[in-house]
């Protein structure tokens, strides 16, 4: 529809013409502001925790434990250099006690959700799934947060109190 | 031609001044856009509708996805 619709304006003598092709699914997937009705508070992105730990495919299990047990929390994402998401490690991998590399213990591919999913949906797959939370991804991988279930229902209690 | 753009683009120019115009239904507009956009369907596009559009500055037309 943009191609046609920037065609139609170049049409109308308009000049400086660009057609923003990806459109606002793709916007809305790297995290970026959305106004209108379902606006970003509505979304995942906005409540995402941001703080959730991360390491690399080549860190050895030993540290990557200690750090995660001091940052309070039990999950922690696999980045490569670029913050992709390539693994998780979750309960079972961070409480055994030996030394391997992450590579060797996370789980890869983990599913993920984009930023611009609505709350209430993301809370409707957490339960269907029997998950607590979510690793929130742009669209080019690069991990952006986790989403905590009692986040989102707690966000969505509020905003339907509000 | 119009100029295909990406969305590191759309930030570079809506920042250098460049309007945006979401050519969705309004109900859709209305739903979600980007911020700043105003909207004006693609079917209402005519000589009227595109008045409030500045013709000395950029404008980047977008809808939904590659459709």
């Amino acid at each position: 529809m943009s191609p046609r619709a920037a065609s139609r304006l170049e049409s109308l003598g308009f000049e400086q013409v660009y057609d923003y092709v990806a459109g606002k699914a793709d916007w809305g997937s790297f995290g970026l502001p959305i106004e209108g009705q379902r606006p970003s508070s509505t979304r995942v992105g906005a409540h995402a925790r941001a703080d959730v730990p991360a390491c690399g495919p080549h860190d050895r299990m030993l540290e990557v434990r200690e750090r995660v047990r001091a940052a309070g929390w039990d999950t922690c994402f696999v980045t490569n250099e670029e913050g992709i998401v390539l693994g998780r490690l979750g309960r079972a991998a961070l409480a055994g006690d030996d030394d391997v590399s992450v590579e060797e213990a996370m789980t890869p591919g983990p599913s993920t959700i984009r930023p611009s999913l609505e709350l209430e949906k993301a809370v409707e797959r957490m339960h269907a799934q029997k998950l607590t939370s979510l690793p929130v991804t742009r669209s080019d991988g690069v991990l952006l947060g986790v989403i905590r279930r009692e986040d989102a229902e707690q966000a969505l209690e509020l905003s339907a109190t509000a | 031609m119009p100029t295909p753009i990406e969305r590191d683009d759309v930030q570079r120019l809506v920042a250098e001044g460049a309007q945006l115009v979401e050519v969705l239904p309004e109900a859709e507009y209305e739903d979600e856009h980007l911020p700043g956009a105003i909207n004006i369907p693609l079917k209402r596009l005519d000589h009227e509708t595109t008045r409030q559009i500045d013709r000395d500055r950029p404008v980047i037309a977008y809808c939904y996805d590659y459709q």
